[in-house]
């Protein structure tokens, strides 16, 4: 199942990708678009655990830090996912989450997610707006990603699941 | 026998279900599979440090430049794609206006018909000033400045704190880095990097792009910085060259322009000042920029191409003629 595996998230990245850049943009509040890479990563851990979900989210973070129109130093948001999937992943349980347990995931890894990219880009010294516009996108970003949870987490959960049914782990 | 019994603890419903983080004794499994997600997590965490420190200063000496070029020519196409997909629908917003707001236009129209009407009665003087500005115009021809006309087609979201585009025209349409992109609104951004069929854009309200420019009304030169400010308010920050001058509210600034057009051509407008600050510890004068392009609505753009460059689409001559 391995390989099928990897090609399904593989898929799910790129998909998210693209509509992350060339799509949620024309819906976005001030330049702040829906953070959909995050999403599958968190839908991940909740379905597979930290350790499948933090290298799912160093692949999809380095893919954001590369593709166009990614101008910022390398590893930024590979860091902040990897962080994300292994905090989400640790929330992950033997029974179907409940709806609010999954939201919450989602707020608390938007939030991990901006913030550590963030601290990362003050450490590096790249850009980041003054703090009044910090704590503004990291709340819009997660209001987004909480907003959009109900469209794109479940059903990746479902389909990861089908892929690899927890008793065959 | 029989294990102690604890006194049972009292689990919060939100995270009833999930093994508890410290279970009582460990099965080996349990251990081994612990001790196997530390050492990927550590194995990860320096992958990633490795990768910031690679790239520490992203440019064109950066080793992880190819990688980036490699990303691009896989993704753009699928951007450009998905966005030549997607412009149908978001160009309809268009047709869902109210009619107040069609009112409003047609009132804002009639009064710029009125202004203009009142204008051509004053408009021998300007004509007499038209005939001479078409001078400059044929001087601007020879500087031989083409465009190569672009759409917009992936925007980097606000969460990453810069300011950068997309833009469906790559090296096979003849572009290179440090070339102005420009849209009829005025100056838009400079090249950073291309692909054979993309080119990333950095827009001027990113706050890594300096560009020179010069007071319309003063002929002062100075350097604008963005601020990065997130939407559609982006602004910039004017400097002065010579802090004594301030310039006024309303005055407009252009290009200044730097040697062979990289990377900006001289005489393209950028904003008008909105505000000016005196800092009297400093002695200098801050203004703030509004710029006449609207950055949360970016679509056709062209780029400033050497006159004669091959392409693969129509290149824009300077003299309005296409290639």
């Amino acid at each position: 199942m391995k390989p099928v595996r990897v090609a399904v998230s593989a898929v799910l990245v790129v998909a998210a990708l693209v509509l992350q850049v060339a799509i949620f943009p024309h819906l976005a509040w001030e330049g702040i678009v829906p953070n959909c890479c995050l999403l599958i990563v968190v839908a991940a851990a909740l379905v597979r655990g930290p350790s499948f979900a933090a290298t799912l989210g160093f692949f999809a973070g380095l893919m954001l830090d590369l593709a166009p129109p990614a101008d910022h130093v390398a590893g930024r948001w590979a860091l902040a996912l990897v962080v994300v999937g292994f905090v989400a992943g640790l929330m992950r349980q033997d029974t179907r989450p409940a709806a609010s347990t999954v939201v919450a995931t989602v707020a608390v890894a938007s939030f991990v997610g901006t913030s550590v990219y963030a601290l990362t880009g003050v450490i590096l010294g790249d850009s980041v707006g003054g703090s009044g516009d910090l704590v503004r996108v990291i709340v819009v970003a997660l209001l987004w990603d909480v907003l959009l949870t109900p469209l794109v987490v479940p059903g990746v959960m479902r389909l990861l699941t089908r892929l690899e049914p927890a008793g065959a782990r | 026998m029989r294990l102690p019994t604890s006194a049972p603890v009292r689990v919060p419903r939100l995270l009833r279900g999930y093994r508890p983080l410290r279970p009582g004794p460990d099965t080996f499994d349990q251990r081994a599979d612990r001790s196997r997600l530390r050492s990927r997590m550590f194995a990860l965490v320096l992958a990633c440090l490795t990768v910031m420190t690679l790239d520490h200063h992203p440019g064109p000496g950066s080793p992880l430049e190819p990688a980036r070029t490699a990303m691009g020519s896989v993704f753009g196409p699928v951007e450009s794609g998905t966005s030549a997909v997607v412009r149908p629908v978001t160009a309809m917003g268009d047709w869902f206006r109210t009619r107040r707001q069609m009112q409003n236009d047609i009132a804002s129209l009639q009064s710029q018909n009125s202004r203009l009407r009142s204008e051509q009665a004053t408009s021998e003087y300007a004509r007499n000033q038209l005939a001479e500005f078409r001078g400059l115009t044929s001087a601007a021809d020879t500087l031989g400045q083409a465009l190569v006309p672009a759409h917009v087609v992936a925007y980097g979201p606000a969460q990453s704190f810069s300011r950068t585009v997309t833009i469906d025209a790559g090296s096979d349409a003849g572009l290179r880095p440090d070339q102005t992109v420009l849209n009829d609104d005025g100056l838009v951004g400079r090249v950073l990097r291309v692909t054979p069929t993309t080119a990333t854009v950095l827009l001027i309200v990113d706050t890594e792009s300096v560009v020179g420019g010069r007071v319309g009304a003063s002929m002062q030169v100075g350097f604008l910085r963005g601020r990065g400010g997130l939407g559609d308010h982006g602004t910039l920050d004017l400097q002065l060259v010579d802090e004594a001058d301030a310039p006024s509210e309303g005055d407009s600034i252009v290009t200044w322009g730097s040697r062979d057009g990289a990377p900006y051509v001289a005489g393209v407008p950028i904003g008008r000042v909105t505000a000016v600050y005196a800092s009297l510890r400093e002695s200098s004068q801050r203004a703030v920029i509004s710029p006449y392009v609207d950055f949360g609505a970016l679509d056709l753009v062209g780029v400033v191409v050497p006159s004669g460059t091959r392409s693969d689409r129509g290149v824009i001559e300077a003299d309005g003629s296409l290639q």
